[in-house]
């Protein structure tokens, strides 16, 4: 722990970050995102298994120019919406100072504590405790049991219903949305300065919570995340109506990956998924 | 009696192939069923999915996306930018559950009037077999005007 803050502090302290977003404890113990622009405010900087928060969505929020670099702490999951931002030439990796931390899981409820129970689904398949690059790195790595990926198994569970099944499922689902665009707002990739659900010349998606506005607007959200998501489940725990957004998020993920061999937020470099093509692409669905 | 429930077919077609490829079709006075409205862009690479959901917001039982064979895009890639995004896509509406029966691709060139001929009817077929999208007209119906604003009651 007192690493991370004496890593914060010194690159406050020595300049190599404007400022650093981190987490800090609130008065209620809740871990919340805070910004540390002093060598003192470094000494709030915190991480435990309650740093939820993905904080990439800071960084493709911010489009004016920042003296200096950007210092960010960032887990192994949010660390892929970092390089995601940077491939899709959002942010530039030479205006970041990334502080990594080795991650050992957080919490799904924030009010309660961490255990196998009470663990975030992305958890569950999470590949790399300890982000693959970074400036610095804190936190220890510790081992814990992983519980079983139950995400997979209504996956496939819901790819085995028939068609008329699955368009109920997530009808039901759906209607529940109240079109508050919390997981849009708190994607790390939905940083459209104009979403299509605001455009009202052609309006393409009804903006009232009736089915059908709702219908469309999670299924546009879903393809504009297709094959950029980056599987920090963000939108899941933003979402006040408890969609299982991430079903189709990741859905769409093993898409990308079963048909391109593509995963976002692994590549600085490569080009996106949907940026390119290849004159190979499979076309057996087409007469 | 219970009418003969006929589909609404929205296709897509691209201006320089189908479209072409269509027109053919009747200038060669080809016969073919009635049921599919065709509507025009200038590429495939133009067809964002959310007007595949427009259509059948629209009443659609089915849609039809259609376009130049691979390599003879008139913008040279516009078709293969589509093909990747329709292969995304298509996977999503089938987890979804708009599966392939309702939502049909191909490549039809301005010389195949024929193809165009055969693939309108089979698709036209294969919906009408399948019946009227129920689920989403349900959906749909959800926001039609109300009674009283049809009765010429002022909304405004
Ligand atoms: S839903 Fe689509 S249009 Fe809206 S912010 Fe996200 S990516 Fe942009
Ligand atoms: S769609 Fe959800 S899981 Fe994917 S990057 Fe956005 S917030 Fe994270
Ligand atoms: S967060 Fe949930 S309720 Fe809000 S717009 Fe997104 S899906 Fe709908």
């Amino acid at each position: 722990m007192n690493e991370l803050k004496q890593i914060c502090k010194d690159a406050l302290t020595e300049k190599k970050a404007r400022f650093i977003i981190g987490y800090k404890e609130d008065k209620n113990k809740r871990v919340k995102p805070f910004i540390a622009k002093t060598p003192e405010d470094a000494e709030k900087l915190t991480f435990s298994h309650h740093a939820v928060n993905n904080l990439a969505v800071y960084l493709s929020r911010f489009k004016n120019n920042i003296d200096g670099k950007i210092g960010i702490v960032v887990k192994s999951c949010d660390l892929k919406a970092v390089t995601a931002l940077i491939q899709e030439n959002q942010i530039k990796r030479d205006d970041l100072f990334i502080i990594g931390v080795n991650c050992s899981g957080v919490v799904l409820d924030v009010a309660k504590e961490f255990n196998k129970d009470n663990t975030q689904i992305k958890c569950k398949y999470c590949q790399a405790k300890t982000p693959p690059y970074y400036d610095a790195l804190a936190e220890e790595s510790k081992e814990f049991e992983m519980p079983d990926d139950d995400q997979a198994e209504l996956m496939a569970k819901i790819d085995k219903m028939t068609a008329e099944e699955r368009l109920e499922f997530w009808n039901a689902e759906f209607e529940k949305c109240i079109k508050c665009y919390a997981c849009r707002q708190v994607c790390p990739m939905c940083y459209c300065e104009k979403c299509i659900v605001e455009k009202s010349e052609p309006q393409w998606i009804d903006s009232s919570s009736t089915s059908r506005g709702n219908f469309s607007w999670n299924i546009i959200r879903a393809f504009h995340q297709a094959g950029r998501c980056i599987g920090c489940h963000e939108c899941e725990r933003a979402c006040p109506m408890g969609i299982p957004l991430t079903l189709l998020t990741r859905k769409m993920g093993m898409v990308a990956f079963s048909e391109f061999g593509y995963r976002h937020g692994t590549s600085l470099t490569e080009p996106t998924l949907i940026g390119t093509y290849s004159t190979s692409d499979k076309e057996d669905f087409i007469k | 009696m219970e009418e003969k429930f006929e589909p609404k077919i929205a296709a897509f077609v691209c201006n320089w192939c189908t479209y072409t490829g269509a027109d053919l079709a009747g200038t060669s006075r080809l016969k073919q069923e009635a049921n599919a409205r065709l509507i025009r862009v200038p590429c495939t690479g133009r067809i964002d999915p959310v007007f595949i959901i427009k259509a059948f917001e629209n009443g659609a039982d089915g849609v039809l996306i259609s376009g130049c064979h691979p390599g003879d895009c008139h913008y040279n890639a516009g078709n293969f930018h589509a093909r990747r995004r329709w292969i995304l896509f298509k996977n999503l509406l089938d987890f979804i559950g708009i599966d392939s029966s309702r939502l049909y691709f191909s490549w039809v060139s301005a010389s195949e009037g024929k193809k165009w001929v055969d693939i309108v009817d089979g698709v036209i077929d294969a919906v009408r077999i399948k019946g009227p999208f129920k689920q989403y007209k349900k959906m749909n119906k959800e926001i039609e005007i109300p009674v009283a604003v049809e009765e010429g009651v002022s909304v405004k």
